[in-house]
């Protein structure tokens, strides 16, 4: 915990499936709207939703929350999520990508995806979320973002509203912090440095 | 991490040698995605590094197909945003019908399934004899199989349902027959399709289109390349043309910008005005 606080972290990404909405409004909505790192989301919706999820959380949160543009370069204060049947990844430099490759875990946006291509820019420099779910999307990119030496934080699947995707997480990689969904926020305040 | 970085020097010098070797041109592809492809095709090449491949890869043309298969297979669906194809319907097709015949570039097919919507869309709408669709992509083993317009049956449920979405006015199974396991396109549909091999980044432009569909293709190429090539669209579109991208994709702050007009909101969908340039 201690090494964290002298660590500048660029990015949060995380991964939500079943009970994404009510659990992303909570975790987003206890946080500042200055929060200084930027989050990167990928929530498993069906491939013709619009950015009627974005618009719910900008309205319903204090920090900035929009759909991911391609080739956007990415600024703090701000909640990124992946459009419908994109993926979205992060390139060197901080810019975001989309693509239309094939679905994986049966996903598309996917959550290892994301973790994987984050984990290759960022290193060190990144956390990675797991909340509930249904499958076992995101475990590798988890894993990949704790090899390459960021944080790996796991909703406690016995709060998951479904427990299968942060168990296949916890069951592949030793997570940084098990944590109930109320105290992700505080968690990622404190780690972000930012005493609340 | 220092083995990632490694990598990405690898692929910089792999692609380098692609280029002068083969000339395909994956330099100014967009890095995530195309890292995300090659680490696949990687892991099941046998090679534990891209250094290992790249003398292999550089001499043995057979080789460099599979990676070439695996870097620019894209996958599409037919009636992939039905909510694009029922503003295309709505917004392009009555303009479209002024003209005696309507050409049309669908650019960067893949494996065919939206030129093959397009042609279902336009022949319910009377253009039946009046239309060409020139389907290219760089992929020549993607062309042959979008020339084939064989799909897996169990596709079809989730296209039928697209199609339904996209305002079809017909039933989706005349368009196709159903032998064993596959779809197999009707021949009235291939009738007016044109496949052909064509590299946006290094070949020339098409002449006088009326309608140009590149959808989620230039998502993969960084900035100087999407200028480029929407510069090459540009050229092939007749004023008064329409040009089509993907649903997140936009002429927002690109060169071209200036001399289009947004037709459908959300959609992507741009008319090229008369206006002298």
């Amino acid at each position: 915990m201690q090494r964290n606080n002298c660590r500048q972290f660029k990015a949060i990404v995380i991964g939500v499936s079943t009970g994404g909405v009510s659990a992303l409004t909570q975790l987003l909505g206890a946080l500042p709207a200055d929060f200084p790192i930027p989050i990167l989301i990928v929530c498993h919706i069906t491939p013709d939703s619009d950015d009627g999820l974005a618009k719910l959380l900008n309205t319903l949160c204090t920090i900035r929350v929009r759909e991911a543009d391609e080739q956007e370069t990415i600024t703090s204060d701000t909640v990124y999520l992946a459009p419908a049947n994109y993926h979205l990844l992060v390139e060197r430099g901080g810019i975001l990508a989309l693509s239309i490759d094939p679905p994986v875990n049966f996903a598309r946006p996917s959550v290892d995806v994301l973790f994987e291509s984050a984990a290759e820019v960022y290193g060190t420099e990144l956390i990675g979320v797991i909340l509930t779910g249904a499958g076992s999307d995101g475990s590798k990119g988890l894993l990949k973002i704790k090899n390459n030496g960021g944080v790996a934080v796991v909703q406690d699947p016995t709060d998951a509203e479904m427990n299968s995707m942060p168990g296949s997480a916890l069951r592949l990689l030793n997570a940084d912090h098990v944590v109930r969904l109320k105290e992700i926020s505080g968690l990622l305040v404190r780690l972000a440095g930012d005493k609340p | 991490m220092i083995t990632d970085e490694l990598v990405d020097i690898e692929i910089k010098l792999l692609m380098d040698g692609v280029y002068q070797v083969y000339g395909y041109d994956f330099r100014e592809y967009s890095e995530a995605s195309l890292r995300r492809r090659l680490t696949q095709w990687l892991s099941n090449s046998g090679f534990a590094t891209f250094s290992l491949a790249q003398s292999q890869l550089l001499r043995d043309r057979a080789l460099f197909d599979t990676l070439l298969r695996g870097i620019t297979v894209n996958v599409s669906e037919m009636f992939r945003d039905p909510a694009f194809f029922k503003a295309v319907r709505e917004h392009v097709v009555p303009h479209l019908k002024t003209y005696p015949f309507v050409k049309i570039w669908h650019a960067g097919c893949a494996s065919g399934e939206e030129a093959y919507s397009m042609a279902i869309l336009l022949l319910e709408e009377g253009f039946k004899g009046r239309f060409r669709i020139y389907a290219t992509d760089i992929n020549e083993e993607v062309i042959r199989k979008a020339q084939e317009g064989i799909y897996p049956l169990k596709e079809m449920q989730h296209f039928t349902r697209n199609y339904q979405q996209a305002g079809g006015t017909g039933s989706f199974s005349d368009y196709y027959t159903a032998r064993y396991e596959h779809a197999i396109i009707s021949p009235k549909l291939r009738e007016n399709i044109v496949f052909a091999a064509h590299n946006l980044a290094v070949d020339s432009d098409f002449g006088e289109m009326n309608l140009i569909l590149c959808r989620n293709v230039m998502i993969y190429f960084k900035q100087p390349l999407k200028e480029k090539v929407l510069g090459l669209l540009d050229r092939s579109l007749t004023h008064g043309g329409y040009l089509c991208l993907g649903t997140k994709e936009s002429l927002n702050q690109r060169q071209i910008a200036g001399h289009y007009e947004a037709i459908a909101p959300r959609m992507q969908i741009y008319r090229k005005q008369y206006a002298k340039k």
